[in-house]
């Protein structure tokens, strides 16, 4: 890209923006060819065919063949350019299998990060570079968006939801981050900074704000002190589903469907427990809505992450 | 069907009265059911609408030249842009067109007396202004910060303003649009004089009938979703409320399906109104009279299946985003078919430069340039870092500013001699029109440049890198704003200084020009001509000249 | 031009802007049947909410129709197709200038309306009584109790949608009963009379979807 003028104002700071400045540049292009192309001829025609000048004003009856070229010509280009920003899309979407992931919680007009090893910042977000960047994200009240400009990504963050988005960085440095969607007084003050690191600095600034838990034993502590061993833990008296191992595997539910436990259904298991009931239990667990922030929820996820299956013995619970 | 006289059963109108002779008194115009009188009470509330509209994008605008906010805090900023969005789409923009000029024309282009229910056609207006009083008292009462969209849950749970009130507004002024839109499609059906065949309508009629169907089917769909807001407020409860078990995208889905058809409730009139004045100052019928009509028709069945383009970073799924691009890029395909059309008419034509065929050409730009814009935005890769950026807000104010504002005062000036009887100073309205285009683009291209760049859209406050794009674009501004208040100082002198226009000015064709300026209350002295469409290269009845092969 | 047009026109009831009482007949007709059509897409929006809220909690949607009360519902919808009934009759007969029948019919229709409306009061009274009135005061417990409380929102609000509408068609159809009695309408000028049948019979399709969804899913 130019380097001149305003551009310099939108760095390529990760894997994404090439590709789709390549995209944009294409389309910038191609509406300008179109956009310069009409605005010639009208000109043209405008002064060859001005009232008073002597000019051949014999109409055609023949229309339909020039008409369908000008229907079909831009039909085929959008096609072209819809696959192409579709492949770019899917790779939006797509988080590769070793990115890490980095929790952000918004609420009314702050972004909460966390990260997996428990360190925990406020409108700004350490990312070392080359590593792929899967962030989970919810929002505790209304709908923000999350935006940093110079990665080119962009994904609402929603109530009651989960959303992801996912960057890869190549260049350090410091980079705005936004919120795009209205969300009420301090909206253009929802703000912030993503600061890009080489790994090293990075894992320096892990070290340096280590809080001696990491986010999975902050859950962990959570998982206790909320009460939840105290029905899903080892040695419970109540039948409930064993929890360890749990992320990742398919769950049969009551009414014959079966879920991948991901973040989501977790989420909504703890905030939400009678919306999907697991086959064979007895519908009695009690919402933790308002008990819990969601960033609480997010540490309880990552957790039951890093449990493995079987760590537990069987149930004592009568089967039903 | 009767063969002789337009009006067989009725006593012989007195030639000279004009339909504003007609009766006197303003009881008579509160009162009236003639569509040309409402068409007027529409027009004058529409441009107080306008100026109000008008000022809030002032006060942004002079707010926006320094980073921190200039003029307004975070909280009035956003009530403005609020209001300004409001009043804009819903008070302006959506009843433009259609409300006054189609208004006024729409049974005279089809020969008819009147449209098929006058009764409902005045209900309609004062629904609208019922509404409006509802916006304003709104704005008395402390204005409204949720957006012009009303997401939720920010507008149901969030918000502590008076949203209820202006969601009643809205809602009110919906049932006009769709009365009007009603009124349209019975009209155009039904009230057809004999002769005038589907294929002999003009294509400001085929626009008006398009844009009613879209009137018809999407408005209900957002007066009932305003109205799920207004109880979800009351009750504390409600289907869009994600912490009751509610779906925070439901709403987006059920308001898009309205706005997006909306969007096309605001750029087809433009199409039609352009679709009358190339023709007629190029001296020729149109390129592709059967392609216009189909596009017209096509954009407005097709524009109910995009709304998710809305959506593509909402959290909506991938399957959903892939269809609603590709409609999106094939919706695409009526509308560049329109702008070539236009560009062929002008082939082998007479052309005059009159200041209506100026605002034509600065339409088909324009409205080109915001079109295409809108092509990256249907690609949802390239939708993802422009969302919700300026170049969204340029984008859709290229087409809807550049587009139907600039049709708008194009059809104003076009139908002015025949709507008044008068003449306008040609030399200040050719001026108004440069002026606007280069205003309007001076405003708005740096807007584009500001998205691309990340500045996000409803930003009471803006990193200082922004700022010299944004005094641009302000300063556009200043420049437009100056555009726009010409036209009102040589229009308001025409109305009582103007030359007489006799019935065609122009030397147009269409039965609008057949009948005395302006019309009397029959629409018709004696019964109209009936000619092919756009016949330029025919005589018209009232004594043209077919506008020859050769010069 | 018929005869009619003449008569009608002398009675001040064809408009000026149509030529004759034939194409004014058919030009209203058409304009019901466009708004009917918006009819459609205003109440489209709440069958889209229920069907979304319902694939979210299907569970709480059933529990939630267990508390409605059936025999209430059932006799509403009988209450109503009977009053189609009489309505189809009433535009039917009025043709061979039937004006007591007619006049009768209307009446027995706007009645079985308002008898609708007043079950349907009583009905929202018990539901008060029982803490299912959303908004107002409910009180559900157990899991599914914000299922209910989703149930009951969609419910009162497509039920009182639709009992304005039958409200506004009973006035209606109470003010064509006068104006056939007052034999304002008769013989070749009927068309108001069809039109307030066509909206009064959707009114009536409306509440043939509202009571399954509503009532029947539970049980």
């Amino acid at each position: 890209m130019s380097s001149g003028g305003f551009w310099h104002l939108l760095p390529n700071a990760s894997t994404n923006a090439k590709p789709l400045d390549e995209l944009w540049w294409t389309m910038v292009g191609l509406c300008a060819l179109v956009a310069i192309g009409v605005f010639v001829v009208m000109f043209v025609f405008c002064i060859r065919y001005r009232k008073g000048r002597p000019a051949d004003r014999h109409l055609s009856k023949e229309t339909l063949p020039v008409e369908l070229t000008w229907t079909a010509v831009p039909f085929l280009i959008f096609m072209g350019v819809f696959v192409w920003s579709l492949t770019l899309y899917a790779r939006s979407r797509t988080p590769p299998a070793n990115a890490e992931t980095i929790y952000v919680v918004a609420k009314q007009w702050m972004w909460k990060i966390q990260h997996p090893g428990g360190q925990r910042e406020i409108d700004t977000l350490h990312v070392p570079t080359g590593v792929p960047i899967r962030l989970m994200m919810t929002s505790q009240d209304v709908i923000h968006s999350f935006f940093v400009p110079a990665f080119r990504v962009k994904q609402d963050v929603l109530p009651d939801r989960y959303t992801q988005l996912w960057f890869t960085a190549i260049k350090p440095g410091d980079y705005p981050l936004y919120c795009t969607q209205y969300c009420g007084l301090d909206h253009s003050k929802m703000g912030g900074q993503v600061i890009v690191m080489r790994p090293d600095a990075y894992a320096r600034w892990l070290d340096e704000n280590n809080t001696g838990t990491s986010l999975a034993s902050q859950g962990a502590a959570l998982f206790r002190t909320k009460g939840c061993s105290g029905c899903h833990g080892a040695n419970a008296s109540v039948h409930a589903p064993d929890l360890d191992g749990i992320y990742g595997r398919v769950v049969h539910l009551q009414d014959g469907s079966t879920v991948t436990a991901d973040d989501r259904y977790i989420h909504d298991s703890i905030m939400l427990p009678d919306k999907q009931i697991v086959a064979g239990y007895a519908p009695i667990m009690p919402s933790f809505s308002g008990e819990l922030t969601e960033g609480q929820v997010l540490a309880i996820i990552a957790y039951l992450k890093s449990t493995k299956p079987g760590a537990q013995p069987a149930h004592k619970g009568t089967k039903q | 069907m009767n063969a002789t006289a337009i009006t067989p059963d009725l006593p012989e109108l007195e030639p000279p009265r004009s339909f504003y002779t007609h009766k006197s008194g303003l009881g008579s115009w509160l009162l009236t059911t003639d569509h040309k009188r409402i068409a007027i009470l529409y027009a004058i509330t529409i441009t107080l609408f306008f100026i109000m509209g008008g000022v809030a994008a002032a006060m942004m605008r002079i707010n926006l030249v320094e980073p921190d906010g200039a003029l307004l805090s975070a909280e009035t900023y956003n009530k403005t842009f609020t209001f300004h969005g409001v009043v804009m789409v819903w008070f302006f923009l959506i009843p433009s067109i259609p409300a006054t000029l189609g208004n006024f024309l729409l049974p005279i282009m089809i020969g008819a007396r009147d449209l098929a229910f006058p009764r409902l056609n005045l209900m309609s207006w004062y629904l609208f202004v019922i509404g409006g009083c509802f916006t304003i008292a709104c704005l008395l009462l402390g204005g409204v910060d949720t957006g012009w969209t009303f997401y939720t849950p920010f507008s149901t749970m969030f918000s502590n303003t008076n949203v209820i009130l202006v969601a009643v507004g809205v809602f009110v002024t919906g049932f006009s649009t769709i009365l009007t839109g009603l009124n349209f499609i019975v009209t155009t059906h039904k009230l057809r004089m004999p002769g005038m065949t589907w294929f002999k309508l003009p294509l400001f009629v085929w626009a008006m009938y398009a844009v009613s169907l879209v009137m018809v089917l999407a408005t209900p769909v957002l007066a009932m979703t305003l109205s799920l807001i207004g109880l979800e407020r009351i009750a504390h409860v409600g289907i869009f409320d994600p912490a009751l078990g509610g779906d925070p995208l439901l709403f987006q889905h059920m308001f898009w399906f309205y706005s997006h058809p909306a969007v096309y409730i605001m750029i087809l009139p433009a199409m039609g109104v352009v679709s009358e004045i190339i023709p007629c100052f190029a001296r020729r019928k149109i390129f592709g009279y059967r392609f216009m009509v189909y596009a017209l028709v096509g954009i407005s069945v097709i524009g109910f299946l995009v709304w998710g383009h809305h959506m593509f970073v909402a959290g909506m799924s991938p399957t959903a985003t892939l269809v609603f691009s590709i409609l999106s890029f094939i919706i695409a395909v009526p509308s560049a078919i329109k702008v070539f059309n236009w560009t062929a008419t002008l082939r082998r034509g007479r052309i005059t430069f009159e200041a209506p065929m100026l605002y034509a050409l600065g339409f088909v730009g324009l409205f080109m340039i915001g079109g295409m814009s809108g092509l990256m935005l249907a690609a949802p890769a390239l939708d993802i870092p422009l969302h919700a950026t300026y170049f969204v807000i340029a984008h859709f104010h290229y087409v809807m500013v550049g587009g139907t504002v600039m049709a708008y005062l194009g059809g104003i000036h076009y139908w002015w001699p025949k709507i008044t009887g008068r003449l306008y100073s040609e030399a200040w309205a050719r001026f108004a029109a440069i002026l606007m285009f280069f205003g309007f683009n001076f405003t708005f291209f740096p807007q584009y440049v500001l998205g691309y760049l990340g500045m996000p859209r409803r930003y009471h406050a803006y990193p200082p890198q922004f700022q010299l794009l944004n005094v641009l674009s302000s300063a556009g501004a200043s420049i437009l704003a100056l555009a726009y208040l010409i036209p009102v100082i040589y229009l308001g002198w025409s109305l009582f200084h103007g030359a007489r226009a006799g019935n065609n000015p122009w030397g147009a064709r269409g039965l609008e020009w057949q009948t005395p300026s302006p019309p009397p209350k029959q629409n018709f002295l004696e019964r109209p001509v009936v000619q092919k469409v756009y016949a330029y290269d025919e005589p018209s009845p009232d004594g043209q000249p077919a506008s020859g092969a050769t010069a | 031009m018929n005869g009619s047009t003449a008569e009608l026109r002398a009675r001040g009831l064809v408009a000026e802007q149509f030529d004759d009482a034939a194409q004014q007949h058919a030009t209203a007709q058409f304009g019901i049947w466009v708004f009917l059509a918006t009819e459609v897409l205003f109440f489209g929006v709440l069958f889209a909410g229920y069907a979304v809220c319902r694939v979210r909690d299907p569970e709480g949607f059933l529990l939630g129709s267990q508390h409605t009360e059936i025999l209430f519902g059932a006799v509403e919808a009988a209450i109503l197709l009977l009053s189609s009934a009489t309505v189809t009759f009433a535009v039917n007969l009025i043709r061979f200038d039937e004006r007591r029948v007619v006049a009768a019919l209307l009446a027995t229709t706007a009645l079985l309306g308002i008898a609708f409306l007043v079950l349907h009061g009583v009905e929202y009274s018990h539901e008060h009584d029982e803490h299912l009135m959303v908004g107002v005061d409910f009180a559900q417990h157990g899991p599914h109790a914000r299922g209910i409380e989703l149930f009951f929102f969609l419910y009162y609000a497509m039920t009182l949608y639709h009992s304005l509408h039958v409200l506004v068609g009973v006035c209606v159809i109470g003010t064509m009963g006068v104006l056939v009695w007052r034999g304002r309408i008769r013989g070749e000028y009927t068309t108001p009379l069809v039109l307030a049948g066509l909206y009064w019979h959707l009114v009536d399709i409306v509440w043939i979807f509202l009571f399954p969804l509503m009532y029947l899913i539970g049980r």
